[in-house]
């Protein structure tokens, strides 16, 4: 079973954005780009707070 | 003179609870119902396989602690995903494994799926009395 972070973090990102997209945008390319938008901060919040968050020592 | 626009009539309360229990239940469901298939084709699909995916990766389906609020609330999110959460109840899925490196990940997929379907489930109603 999926046990990477990573793939999960990913996986999540992708239904959640997926969701929103759909809820609010009725246009399929405003829905694409609300959901990209979405997925492409999901991943870089993860990345940059993990980055922040490295240095900790607990 | 022109003619007034003709809005359509609000719909009964009782058509408006049976479309909510459906789209609750059936995730997309309120949707297909309200001819948005494409939408609720992919709520269909997107919303069971979110909740599978938590309980496959062993996460928790919580029970209703009334001692324990917290407790209590996850599982009320849980309990938004509708008959994936009862069939995964009556089928005793989602005993959910403590020590699994998986385990808060499980629990995130399940409380998460839940609380979009309520999100659905509302989507599907303004869309019945006409707010969207």
């Amino acid at each position: 079973m999926m046990q990477s972070h990573l793939l999960l973090l990913v996986t999540f990102a992708f239904f959640v954005s997926l969701v929103f997209a759909l809820l609010t945008k009725d246009d399929a390319r405003e829905q694409l780009r609300f959901g990209g938008m979405m997925f492409g901060g999901f991943l870089a919040a993860a990345i940059i707070l993990g980055w922040l968050m490295l240095p900790f020592p607990f | 003179m022109p003619a007034k626009p003709q809005t359509p009539p609000p719909p009964e309360v009782g058509s408006l609870v049976l479309l909510c229990l459906a789209a609750w239940a059936i995730p997309g469901v309120g949707h297909i119902w309200q001819k948005r298939r494409t939408k609720g084709l992919i709520f269909l699909v997107a919303l069971p396989l979110m909740f599978a995916i938590g309980l496959a990766i062993h996460g928790r389906l919580f029970p209703f602690d009334f001692s324990d609020p917290f407790v209590c609330m996850i599982a009320g999110a849980e309990f938004g995903g509708g008959l994936p959460y009862l069939i995964g109840n009556a089928l005793g899925l989602g005993a959910g494994q403590v020590r699994a490196v998986t385990y808060e990940y499980g629990n995130t997929f399940l409380m998460t799926a839940g609380l979009l379907n309520l999100l659905v489930v509302i989507d599907a109603y303004d869309i019945a009395v006409g707010r969207k």
